[in-house]
């Protein structure tokens, strides 16, 4: 065999890596340049007092999730009942962020599929969206009691995603 | 008097298609010219193969509105795109930033030209005989005319 005609299967071999690799991969994943760094410090209206607001200083010392929703985003339902589903187990508090959305809009869809947060904040201009990066909705955001940003999940949450990486770093965070 | 008609309803349109960009850029062309440069920089992460400038997304419409009060506020055009790779990371930047992250992104395409260019010289010079024509004795010619003969009066 001709040993030079090794080479080009070789580097082939290598391409195909690469492919197999890249294709597990999603190409609109933007990863988050916030992981490690403190959470943007917001302060935004409860949606439920308007009159009251909540600032991320108000959650340090915690451990907690914050989920962004809209009541005109359509992959929020998917998560939804997984949302509903760990809100029942206390583990964690879990504020959700209402990104662009009208109020009424916002509390109709919450009386009609369940509320699962403990506190819902507003956003209605996305301001603080941008602040957290936010670029598809729902996203969600695992924040340590030092105001850190430890963990991203872009679009909706899945039991796998749960399963795998969120409560294993719960775990860690806050034993 | 058909054209006249279809003329007149495309003039309208053509009107009305303009009028959507007039309020923008009634307000400072100055302002505009500054969110323009800066917003062809960077890209529209919904829609991720174009640049911010030109999508309408909602997220486009927020950002650029964004820009736009940090420019009014007197950032400078190097503060503003911190800003926006502080929140959003490299991918923000519609040209990759040439860190050496991304060298072999920036580079990569030109080495392979290059090797493959070295490689192709390296084969064709190994290789010098190829190109001469074999030559015959006597009583190969005189097969290779026999073959010859025998495939042309095939039918």
């Amino acid at each position: 065999m001709n040993r030079g005609g090794l080479l080009p299967l070789v580097l082939f071999g290598v391409l195909v890596a690469f492919l197999a690799v890249g294709l597990t991969r999603n190409p609109r994943e933007v990863p988050s340049p916030l992981i490690g760094k403190h959470a943007p410090l917001f302060v935004a209206p409860v949606l439920h007092a308007p009159s009251t607001s909540l600032s991320a200083q108000d959650m340090r010392g915690k451990v907690w999730l914050l989920n962004v929703w809209a009541s005109w985003c359509v992959a929020c339902q998917q998560e939804h009942p997984l949302l509903m589903e760990f809100a029942k187990r206390k583990r964690l508090p879990l504020v959700g962020l209402d990104y662009k959305d009208k109020r009424e809009e916002a509390l109709l869809w919450l009386t009609r599929h369940g509320n699962p947060y403990d506190v819902v904040v507003v956003d209605s201009d996305g301001r603080i969206g941008i602040d957290f990066g936010v670029y598809g909705v729902p996203e969600t955001f695992l924040i340590d009691a030092d105001g850190r940003v430890r963990f991203k999940h872009i679009g909706p949450l899945t039991p796998e995603v749960l399963r795998d990486r969120l409560l294993p770093l719960i775990k860690v965070l806050q034993p | 008097m058909k054209f006249w008609i279809v003329f007149w309803l495309t003039w309208h349109m053509v009107l009305g298609a303009q009028a959507a960009q007039a309020p923008e850029l009634a307000e400072d062309p100055m302002l505009e010219r500054r969110l323009l440069g800066i917003s062809d920089e960077l890209r529209c992460l919904v829609c991720q193969n174009e640049s911010l400038a030109g999508s309408r997304a909602d997220l486009a419409l927020d950002l650029r509105r964004e820009i736009r009060s940090l420019i009014r506020s007197g950032k400078s055009d190097t503060e503003i795109l911190a800003f926006m790779v502080e929140r959003y990371g490299d991918f923000v930047r519609y040209r990759p930033p040439f860190t050496p992250v991304t060298w072999l992104l920036w580079l990569g395409p030109f080495v392979l030209l290059v090797g493959g260019a070295g490689v192709l010289v390296h084969l064709a010079r190994s290789s010098p005989s190829s190109t001469d024509p074999p030559v015959l004795d006597g009583a190969q010619r005189a097969r290779v005319r026999a073959l010859l003969d025998d495939t042309e009066s095939a039918p």
